[in-house]
């Protein structure tokens, strides 16, 4: 084994039966560490850059390794976080040794950081990415994640888009918040003519993550927000389909 | 014998049922679309049975009971759901749903039983068998010695068929069909004019056997001739081929009221015999469905009587009415035909159950659309298990076997099983912790284990006592099981079941163990971390502070599950060491039924923290919450059992919500075929699914009365949620659901 399969990730934690974070049956990688603070933030426990375990690339191949008869048609492994590209230089050996097994690859990312690690490791080692696109105005992505700069998440498409490789858009719906109707006909407008996103995925915005905020110490700041009726689902769903051929409410 | 439209082969010569479906299955590739619904008969005949059944539950789960009646092949005279409307016949006495009782596996069971019910037997019979017969039970317990009642009194040994009947024995029901009984019994004459002397007692024996097996055979006729049906000549049709496996089943049944009473594989045979007539234009494809419809109605409202205490170790009043269906013939033809989609689309016709035990048998080369409408019916229904076709084909040799109770392969008329329920080896552990004292009573139990007054506990001295404890453990259970089957043969012979079978066939005897994921993770935890154990003023462990952490089966981690492997592995390797009744091979389960809870009662704190009381993991399965990886990793860690230390099983229970799944109806049926897939390529054994919401259970809980065909699969079986105690329920649902969002 070469030195690079040494190379260490922070892993947060592994679900080796991960059902809706790509297709197929995935194995899931949490990995430690992100520099937004969404306030929806389901995992807020893999926020901090510090904390983690450490796994070394062999470890976590072989982990996979037992994993793959259940990957049938479809599946894989995808690396989740935290924010995953945070580790994209380490990710090179690992995705290298997945491909090397004809195993499929999945990114799920913030989109903020597009380094010549993260294209080397996107251009030549990810079968797909998982693009969260949080806001489509600054000061509505501002708000959601502590950070500014919402055009970093459009160039990351756009850079996925020239390569000409797979990318699916998760987008959170929150009544209110991004869930406007201004908001997704931006959204339609901005990525309708996109011809590598295979699919959308709208992830209605639930409460399940509140308590591991309280645990963490932390104040919940969407308290006051509520989860989408039915009608506002099927409502927003209707003013995305001109623009995505493939969108699923998860 | 008439074969003129069957192709021809050894089977027209001699019986041998395996070589006339070889040679004139029909596989099918084809999808679920040439499904039929229910006829109006079938619908009406179900009405009548829900009824009936909801009458029973309102009645403590008895509807009624006849106690004047010996239950044998023959007795009772005919009995109808609703005649007119039926086209299967023939009920286990002469009234839907009445139990009979079958006192030769014991009285005072069969006197218990009903004066839970409030009624008494008849005073002849009552005199009978207390003065003048003797039964299975009577007979034990002449000759159990004070060790085996200790060791069953602790509860080291469960379950154990000794107040109850064996059962297990899959008779090849399909042979009264294909042959008749006049050929059958011509046959077994032959038999029995060959078995000669030395008339040593085996020989003996057998040739008694064999008579009794050919008096089975002349009262099925009678039971036949009751409904008006000649079973002395081969089935000339289909409906007439379903009519007379089930009437041969019903013999069975009638006679024994075996904890396991499985049904075989069936629905392939019966497919030659409705393509057939489909072929020639006879039937049409509504009317094949109605056969199998009314045929697996029947077999819905099979009734044993039980004691309430057995409901402990065997919950729900299951009766293991098991088919096989699907699988690979040895030359890669699948077994799958229309007939065994016609059998899970009874789960849709009459509505989910739990009987018959629908059993598939799994292989990554089944045809791609039974594949996806196996994994439908699992997820819509929770009705189904599934086991290794690849895995048991290979390892045991014969491509046409039945499961018998839940998850044992049973070679079809060439093989037999006695059934032996299961030892304590979480308890065993405790055993060698306490230098052979059990750790609720104080109890010497067995000798030559050291007293340990270590401050923590030792690794490698652990293993060693351990290793004792398992000897002994395992020699008191091959004497146990010895007497038990000795005196099954003796005053409750099998002579129905066994008349569909050949005459000396292999015997495997069925040893089991519970508490597996226990003993792994006590082990890890005293091998990885370290455990202290707080001993009593009587020197007694009575409780374990664990300091450290330490790697949990279930995870994929093969530092423990290494453990378990080996556990199973020596515990196996014990049972060989002894001599056993009719030569039988030893073989072993890591099943539980629902007695993973009672095994809980009666075990003290463990090694892993587990406290005092808590309820094992059902068979294989990891405890509950410990499988921190996700599913995958859980299933890999019981996926390294090895089947040839395991030959009688290795029970998983996997339960799943819908959502986890997969996020769409077609995504879940996907995942759940790469999930079977990946876990069988694993050469794992078993796996029970639930597709359900703990919300559902929990609601059932408090409405059962909303819920009465809710199905889920426990250890090996399936029961009707609703009928298990408010106890096990709440088991069920404390369990690990799968549910990573």
């Amino acid at each position: 084994m070469t030195i690079s399969a040494d190379t260490i990730l922070n892993v947060h934690s592994i679900e080796s039966f991960g059902t809706h974070d790509g297709p197929g049956i995935r194995f899931v990688i949490f990995l430690q560490g992100c520099k937004l603070k969404c306030l929806y933030c389901h995992n807020p426990d893999t926020i901090a850059m510090e904390g983690g375990e450490p796994y070394t690339v062999k470890a976590l191949f072989d982990m996979v390794m037992k994993a793959k008869p259940y990957f049938g048609k479809h599946g894989g492994v995808t690396v989740s976080g935290g924010e995953p590209l945070l580790q994209a230089k380490a990710l090179i050996p690992f995705f290298k040794l997945l491909k090397a097994e004809g195993i499929h690859t999945a990114i799920d990312t913030n989109g903020r950081i597009l380094n010549h690690f993260v294209t080397e490791l996107l251009d030549h080692y990810t079968d797909l990415v998982l693009l969260d696109i949080k806001h489509m105005t600054e000061e509505g992505y501002q708000y959601l994640t502590g950070m500014k700069n919402h055009q970093t998440t459009f160039n990351f498409a756009q850079h996925r888009e020239k390569t000409g490789k797979a990318m699916w858009l998760r987008y959170v719906l929150i009544p209110g918040l991004t869930n406007k109707p201004e908001l997704l006909q931006a959204m339609g407008t901005y990525f309708k003519d996109f011809t590598t996103i295979e699919k959308l995925e709208i992830l209605p915005y639930h409460k399940l993550g509140v308590h591991k905020w309280e645990a963490l110490g932390w104040e919940y700041q969407l308290k006051d927000a509520r989860e989408n009726t039915a009608t506002e689902l099927l409502e927003a769903k209707a003013l995305l389909q001109p623009s995505f051929e493939n969108i699923s409410i998860n | 014998m008439e074969v003129t439209k069957f192709i021809s082969g050894s089977w027209t010569k001699t019986v041998n049922v395996r070589d006339f479906v070889f040679n004139n299955i029909t596989p099918y590739h084809g999808t679920s679309a040439f499904l039929e619904g229910p006829t109006k008969s079938t619908l009406k005949l179900w009405d009548i049975c829900t009824q009936a059944m909801a009458e029973e539950r309102a009645n403590n789960g008895v509807r009624s009971v006849d106690t004047e009646t010996i239950s044998t092949i023959d007795a009772f005279g005919p009995g109808y759901i609703d005649k007119d409307n039926e086209i299967i016949v023939g009920l286990q006495t002469d009234e839907l749903l009445k139990r009979a009782m079958k006192p030769f596996g014991g009285f005072k069971v069969v006197e218990k039983a009903l004066s839970e019910h409030g009624k008494v037997p008849n005073e002849k019979l009552t005199e009978l068998f207390s003065k003048y017969v003797k039964t299975h039970n009577d007979g034990v317990f002449d000759a159990y010695n004070d060790e085996i009642r200790n060791y069953r009194s602790l509860g080291i040994l469960t379950g154990l068929p000794d107040n109850y009947a064996r059962g297990r024995i899959i008779g090849d029901y399909r042979r009264i069909a294909l042959y008749g009984i006049d050929f059958l019994i011509e046959s077994k004459i032959k038999d029995l004019a060959s078995i000669t002397g030395p008339m040593t007692e085996d020989v003996i024996r057998l040739r008694e056997e064999v008579s009794e097996q050919i008096k089975a055979l002349n009262a099925m006729k009678t039971l036949g001739n009751s409904y008006e049906i000649d079973l002395s000549k081969p089935a000339t049709n289909a409906r007439e081929a379903v009519q007379w496996t089930y009437m041969a089943y019903l013999a069975a049944v009638k006679e024994q009221d075996g904890a396991a009473m499985s049904l075989g594989n069936v629905s392939t045979f019966l497919d030659i015999y409705i393509e057939n007539d489909l072929q020639q234009g006879l039937i049409s494809e509504l009317e094949a469905q109605e056969y199998i419809d009314q045929f697996v109605m029947k077999l819905r409202v099979v009734r044993h009587l039980r004691m309430q205490a057995y409901d402990e170790i065997f919950a729900g009043d299951p009766t293991w009415v098991t088919e096989a269906i699907g699988g690979m013939f040895h030359d890669g033809r699948t077994k799958v035909t229309k007939t065994s989609f016609r059998f899970l689309n009874t789960l849709y016709n009459l509505g989910a159950s739990p009987e018959p035990n629908m059993t598939v048998l799994w292989s990554e080369d089944l045809p791609e659309n039974f594949k996806e409408f196996c994994a439908k019916v699992a997820i819509e229904t929770s009705s189904l298990q599934f086991e290794n076709d690849a895995l048991m084909r290979d390892s045991r040799g014969s491509d046409d076997y039945g499961i018998a109770c839940c998850v044992s392969h049973q070679d079809l008329g060439k093989s037999i099983q006695f059934f032996g329920a299961r030892t304590n080896l979480a308890k065993t552990l405790l055993l060698a912790i306490n230098g052979g004292r059990c750790e609720l009573t104080g109890e010497q139990v067995l000798e030559g284990i050291p007293v340990d007054k270590d401050e923590y506990l030792d690794f490698n001295k652990v293993m060693t006592n351990f290793k004792v404890a398992m000897q002994e453990v395992a020699r008191v259970y091959c004497d146990t099981m010895n007497i038990i089957h000795y005196m099954h043969d003796k005053y409750y012979y099998e002579k129905a079941q066994m008349a569909l079978i050949d005459t000396n066939p292999h015997i495997d005897i069925a040893y089991g163990i519970a508490g597996l994921s226990i003993v792994a993770d006590s082990l890890s935890a005293i091998k990885y971390a370290k455990v202290k154990p707080i001993r009593n003023e009587d020197g007694l462990t009575v409780d374990f502070s664990i300091e450290g952490a330490f790697p949990k089966y279930g995870n994929d981690d093969d530092r423990v599950d290494a453990l378990a492997v080996q556990a199973v592995s020596d515990f196996n390797n014990e049972l060989k060491q002894f001599p056993i009744y009719k030569n039988a091979t030893p073989t072993l389960s890591v099943l539980t039924i629902t007695s993973n809870v009672v095994y809980g009662k009666k075990t003290g704190a463990t090694p892993d923290g587990r406290a005092l009381g808590v309820p094992f993991a059902p068979g294989a399965n990891p405890m509950h919450g410990r499988d921190e990886m996700g599913a995958i990793a859980s299933l890999n860690s019981v996926a390294k059992i090895r089947y040839e230390d395991a030959q009688d099983g290795i029970s998983n229970t996997f339960s799943v919500v819908p959502k986890s799944l997969g996020a769409d109806v077609e995504t879940r049926v996907q995942n759940l075929i790469s999930i079977l897939d990946g876990y069988f390529s694993n050469k794992a054994q078993h796996i029970n699914i639930n597709v359900l919401d703990k919300a559902t259970l929990l609601d059932a809980m408090e409405h059962p009365e909303a819920y009465p065909q809710l199905t889920i699969r426990v250890s090996g079986y399936a029961v009707n949620f609703v009928r298990l105690t408010r106890e096990q329920q709440m088991e069920v649902i404390s369990r690990s659901f799968h549910e990573s969002m």
